[in-house]
């Protein structure tokens, strides 16, 4: 296996980038994804299935529009189902785009520069597939607006001592800054593109695109300036951003939703999904288009390291869940663990502690880590897990609550199944496009990897 | 007098040159002159005595009017314009306004860092000289770039290019305007 050896390359650790690289064979690896390649059979096939499902969505949310909510499973007393249960699971795995491009910013660790853009690029479109499903939700979305304060002959606000509104503000103000990063991250990588591209159409779209950079040393001072800002502003805004998802949750007094630990426990379960997403999307695409010299090996030993470091904090807030709610004394808080895991969604639950804490427990052998196949099985259990992990909260807390007597059962509908698929299909389809019209990979951050970009001090 | 130029440039090969060239013009007086580089060059910033600041300011004031911003919002909501007596709880409940009042912080100074960045660099700009010298294209692939211009007091169309020649660049040309 060629990764092999690039691994023993460097004490073990693995380079960041293959040994051989220049200048321009980073550039022109990368822009010839974009101009030159042939399209590769796997990208029309991945690109045909996911519109495929986008017209599923589009289906589903037709029917949607036209019946209202009652096509969904979704009653009382389960009032959440898919909606919310996706719509956190997608905000979820947007969070390590930003934390690749964030926070390993701040803290110097090189090695993002060859994962961080189509990273960022991952939690720009997840982002925008969970912002439909609250809207989806509301029952007449063509009035959304009214969740923003605005003056109105109605003379009615917003309440905002409410967590549903301060998610309109976490989650929109997250996309926006997401996309200004991206696209400020975006903007030397475009003039790129113009200088090289010989279709006139081609030179006009990344020209205005790029808005006449010119890579001045003034340019660039500012750009690093904005870049550290950005990060710096990004890295508080994703751990509220998921906090405040957490709070829509704590505030009500339901049992199994009213925990401190929420906060903490969401974010690193965000984390933990993203970096999952990371890896689903990265090992096809290296192998696919030949970038195995930038996204090496010690991107996905690390990736999957943080997925393993974050999995044992997901599992020590399963743990503390459950000692809390024995300690509680809590009959309810105690009856909510317990159905979890003998009720009839137990399954569910059981099916959740395999795939988010027995099955990643793999990752704690080298070799497993460094056997691509398997990382990305590994991922896609990650993924279904930390899925199953929103479905087991919202539907178990809330179909026993207090009183027998209101209990009920929550069953999804295919609706409810064709707009989850077609969410999946449209992350996908606006992925699979950005792939083909931008560089994937940061060009200008990777070039300052290479040992020749070192200025040498003559004495 | 012939007719104006943009200025002159010339074309190294290494980022270790373009620093070295940039010193040396520096030294001997040139003020208005720029580098271009296919990726940002700290040494540069000090090669070319570059000390602007304002985009940290602009940032700091977005993030201050935000924040005023979100926090006046929902004050104004929540206490004037919609109060909501809800057993005698105090109308300007402020430990429920943080988060609105965080994001909004956090949103205005980043749309401030954005629109700082292309404010400061004068972008969008369809025309810049610099794009009339052939091969600058490549400054976004692998060459790096030195330009004195024209503007400068010092400038002189046979020195400054004898000076350039003699900086080791790979090609001096002049740059129309």
């Amino acid at each position: 296996m060629p990764d092999r050896e690039l691994l023993e390359a460097d004490g073990g650790q693995g380079p960041v980038i293959e040994p051989g690289h220049t200048f321009a064979t980073v550039t022109d690896k990368i822009s010839s994804v974009v101009l030159t390649r042939r399209t590769p059979v796997f990208w029309f096939a991945v690109l045909s299935v996911s519109f495929l499902l986008v017209m599923l969505l589009l289906f589903g949310v037709t029917v949607l529009f036209a019946r209202g909510v009652g096509v969904w499973g979704i009653n009382i007393p389960v009032a959440w189902g898919f909606a919310i249960i996706n719509f956190v699971w997608w905000i979820g795995i947007g969070h390590a785009g930003t934390l690749i491009s964030a926070i390993l910013l701040l803290l110097n660790q090189k090695w993002r520069n060859s994962i961080n853009r189509f990273a960022e690029a991952m939690t720009l479109f997840a982002v925008a597939c969970a912002g439909l499903f609250p809207i989806l939700h509301l029952g007449r979305p063509w009035l959304f607006y009214w969740l923003m304060p605005y003056p109105n002959t109605m003379n009615i606000q917003p309440q905002f001592r409410s967590p549903l509104v301060w998610d309109v503000f976490a989650v929109s103000t997250y996309a926006t800054v997401s996309l200004l990063f991206w696209f400020v991250g975006l903007l030397p990588d475009l003039a790129t593109l113009r200088d090289r591209s010989r279709n006139s159409v081609a030179r006009l779209f990344y020209g205005v695109l790029a808005m006449g950079w010119r890579g001045s040393a003034r340019h660039w001072r500012v750009h690093d300036q904005a870049s550290l800002l950005l990060a710096g502003l990004a890295t508080p805004l994703v751990l509220s951003v998921h906090t405040v998802v957490s709070f829509d949750f704590t505030v009500a007094i339901l049992p199994g939703w009213h925990s401190t630990i929420f906060p903490p426990y969401f974010v690193a379960g965000a984390i933990y999904s993203g970096f999952a997403m990371v890896l689903v999307l990265a090992i096809p695409l290296r192998a696919v288009y030949g970038l195995q010299g930038m996204i090496t090996m010690r991107h996905l030993d690390n990736s999957a390291k943080v997925m393993l470091a974050t999995g044992l904090l997901v599992a020590y807030s399963y743990l503390t869940e459950i000692f809390m709610a024995w300690y509680s004394g809590s009959p309810f808080e105690q009856f909510v663990i317990w159905n979890r895991m003998t009720g009839p969604y137990a399954p569910g639950f059981w099916a959740l502690i395999l795939c988010n804490l027995v099955i990643p427990q793999l990752l704690w052998i080298r070799k497993v880590r460094l056997n691509t196949v398997a990382l990305f099985f590994i991922a896609v259990v990650v993924l279904v897990g930390m899925w199953l992990e929103r479905y087991v909260i919202i539907v178990t807390s809330l179909h026993r609550d207090f009183l027998p007597t209101s209990w009920g059962m929550y069953y999804p509908t295919a609706i409810d199944w064709m707009i989850y698929l077609g969410t999946i299909g449209l992350f996908l389809f606006l992925f699979f496009m950005f792939i083909r019209l931008l560089p994937m990979i940061s060009i200008f951050e990777v070039r300052t990897l290479l040992p020749e970009a070192r200025v040498r001090e003559e004495a | 007098m012939p007719a104006a130029i943009f200025g002159i440039m010339a074309e190294f090969e290494s980022p270790t040159a373009l620093v070295a060239a940039a010193r040396r013009a520096r030294e001997k007086g040139y003020r208005k002159l720029d580098a271009y580089s296919p990726f940002p060059i700290e040494e540069l910033n000090e090669a070319l005595a570059l000390h602007d600041n304002r985009l940290a300011r602009l940032v700091l004031g977005g993030g201050v009017l935000g924040m005023l911003t979100g926090y006046g919002l929902q004050y104004w909501v929540a206490a004037i314009n919609y109060p909501l007596n809800i057993g005698g709880r105090p109308l300007n409940s402020w430990p429920s306004f943080i988060p609105v009042t965080f994001e909004l912080t956090v949103l205005f100074a980043s749309l401030a860092a954005f629109f700082g960045l292309l404010g400061l660099n004068g972008l969008p700009q369809p025309y810049h000289p610099v794009f009339n010298v052939p091969g600058f294209a490549m400054a976004s692939r692998n060459r790096f770039f030195l330009c004195i211009q024209a503007a400068d007091p010092l400038f002189d169309r046979k020195e400054t290019a004898v000076f350039l020649e003699s900086l080791e660049a790979k090609e001096v040309s002049e740059v129309a305007n």
